[in-house]
């Protein structure tokens, strides 16, 4: 069991590329800390930091009070989950499981004990036999699991474990995950670009951008109060509607405001907005059903919406219709993109 | 070839059927001319089926007198083209695992100055270099040794690169999964690098195998005593300019005897080595 502390943690590359601008994040023990943000964002390379495998240009990293810039990944007691899983070929799955326990002198009956639990707790125990290649993926991702847990690590890391995965397996093993690590009670840090998985799996949620942390929070904090428009637009699905601030049957903008902006969950078709809610004339430009809910894609004020219904829509294409939010659910942010409170 | 027509594969049959013969044939006549007497073969034309000699032949090739080829047996000569074969395979096998080893996975000052030195060794065969190379040994004595006469011939820039480019395929992930699991530098090669490579060491170690036995300018160089030479030398040595001085049914038995060994290593060796040329799965 363990802390995991960053401090303004930065990487910069040769030729001066900066992946990562000064980063803190504090997890607390025994957390699920996910990291997220579109391609090239930085949070894998700061995952590979925690992980030893990439050196530390500035800042510190610390995993239970002690800092470990300088400490190689085999002394870290960290166990990573890899997202091609990087298992071994020519060893068969125990002894994928078992290599690392090796390695460090573990006693042979220990790591067969270990071995076996793990592979019972995984439901791999039939398949210890087996090579990698004969295994399915999501079993491939067990057996990289597997690896992972019978070491007993004070943290795992994820670097997108799931994404070679089909989405039914994905949406399982996500469950899995989630349990396995609630169970063992073990810090982990989690890197993925889905931030459906971030969101379902997150104690901690980390939205990253650029090389910064956009924001940082309980996932539902982060979605009900996105602190950008960055975040906004990254997280939820489909993404938040913005447009610019002022329009016809706007509300009144608070101060410094620029954009305004609303979930598609939030708009209502045909209700009165209500004090100081908004109110837009819009053309239904595709309606997309997915069964239990119904997406309409709408233009107004020259901008692209997205409003979600309940079940099945009666709209059609060409539809003119009064999308309304009320004020409460109405996110202003300001010129630079930042969130405006009232 | 998966749809090919009848026609198309009885065209492709008798091509190949033509190659065979082309390439068997020699052989076989060698085989044949082996199993008959001397005044057989040196009275044309000589018969297209074995002869009745055959056992007396290679009964006095193998274990006939002893001075048949400058007062050594062909035991001695193959047990020294053998520890040649052998050492070379093996000895070029470690040298271009380890320097490949060094090149892809080490970050050393001047890691690609070294590489592209490996690399322009490619194009100096060892005719081109064999008057140093032959005084290099003069001076250090290692004439009629086996130092001297596998040595010079195992750094292989040709294995070298194809370890490399083998080892740049295996992915990072791997790399760093075993750093991780506390895999140092030497473990990371015994028990991941090198059962990877259990294919492409096969496949080098036949293609080296038969290079080392078939080697000619050098042995001949380095040995000046009979018991030193290898077989292909002495073979050389068994013909006399005379024509009728030479046992020519004891050279088509010794150039028979020079063939089986390296038969015998393809045909162990071959569901490894065709392994090798074609795996691609990691």
């Amino acid at each position: 069991m363990a802390t995991v502390d960053l401090k303004d943690v930065r990487k910069v590359y040769a030729g001066n590329v900066e992946a990562v601008k000064g980063v803190s994040i504090d997890i607390a023990d025994g957390a699920l800390c996910v990291l997220v943000g579109p391609s090239g964002c930085g949070k894998s390379t700061l995952l590979r930091m925690v992980a030893g495998l990439e050196t530390i240009t500035g800042g510190t990293v610390s995993i239970d009070g002690k800092v470990v810039n300088e400490i190689g990944p085999a002394e870290r007691d960290i166990a990573m989950v890899f997202q091609n899983y990087a298992l071994y070929p020519h060893m068969k799955v125990y002894d994928n499981m078992a290599y690392g326990l090796r390695n460090r002198g573990t006693p042979k009956d220990e790591i067969d004990r270990r071995v076996r639990e793990a592979a019972e707790t995984l439901e791999l125990a039939h398949l210890l036999d087996r090579r990698p290649r004969e295994l399915s993926g999501g079993q491939r991702q067990r057996v990289a699991m597997g690896r992972a847990i019978v070491r007993k690590p004070k943290v795992f890391l994820f670097d997108e474990p799931l994404s070679n995965l089909d989405a039914k397996l994905r949406g399982q093993m996500r469950v899995e995950i989630k349990n396995l690590q609630r169970s063992l009670g073990v810090t982990s840090v989690y890197v993925t670009h889905d931030q459906l998985e971030a969101m379902t799996l997150a104690d901690t949620l980390v939205v990253m951008n650029a090389g910064v942390v956009e924001q940082a929070g309980a996932p539902l904090d982060i979605y009900e109060k996105p602190a950008s428009t960055f975040v906004a637009s990254f997280i939820g699905a489909p993404p938040m509607n913005m447009i610019p601030a002022g329009g016809d049957g706007h509300p009144e903008a608070l101060a410094g405001a620029q954009t305004l902006g609303f979930r598609p969950e939030d708009a209502r078709i045909s209700t009165p907005a209500g004090e100081g809610g908004l109110t837009l004339a819009a053309v239904v430009e595709a309606v997309e059903p997915v069964g239990a809910e119904s997406f309409l894609y709408c233009a107004a004020e020259g901008q692209h919406l997205v409003v979600r219904v309940a079940g099945r829509s009666g709209a059609n294409i060409g539809d003119k219709l009064t999308v309304t939010t009320p004020r409460e659910k109405l996110h202003w942010f300001d010129k630079a993109g930042r969130r405006v409170s009232a | 070839m998966i749809g090919l027509s009848r026609r198309r594969g009885v065209i492709a049959h008798i091509v190949l059927i033509i190659g065979m013969l082309v390439v068997a044939f020699p052989i076989y006549y060698t085989f044949v001319a082996s199993t008959h007497s001397l005044q057989t073969i040196l009275r044309p034309p000589l018969p297209l089926l074995p002869g009745p000699e055959i056992f007396n032949n290679y009964y006095e090739a193998l274990f006939g007198g002893i001075g048949r080829i400058g007062g050594v047996n062909v035991w001695t000569l193959l047990f020294n083209t053998t520890v040649m074969a052998l050492s070379i395979a093996v000895g070029k096998i470690i040298i271009s695992i380890l320097s490949a080893y060094a090149i892809v996975f080490f970050r050393f000052p001047f890691r690609m100055t070294f590489f592209w030195l490996i690399f322009i060794t490619l194009m100096l065969p060892v005719e081109v270099r064999i008057m140093p190379t032959y005084a290099v040994m003069v001076n250090l004595g290692l004439i009629d040794t086996y130092t001297g006469l596998t040595l010079p011939l195992m750094a292989s820039a040709t294995a070298t690169l194809l370890f490399r480019q083998f080892f740049l395929t295996i992915p990072g992930e791997l790399i760093e999964a075993a750093r991780i699991d506390g895999a140092g530098p030497w473990r990371f090669f015994k028990d991941i690098l090198m059962p990877l490579s259990r294919t492409n060491i096969a496949a080098l170690f036949v293609i080296l195998f038969i290079y080392g036995w078939t080697q000619y300018l050098w042995p001949l160089l380095m040995t000046n005593r009979n018991d030193m030479t290898t077989i292909v030398i002495g073979l050389k040595k068994m013909i006399s300019f005379a024509d009728a001085d030479t046992q020519w049914h004891l050279v088509m038995v010794t150039a028979m005897l020079a063939i089986i060994p390296p038969i015998l290593v393809v045909l162990f060796m071959q569901r490894w080595f065709v392994r090798g040329l074609i795996e691609t799965e990691k």
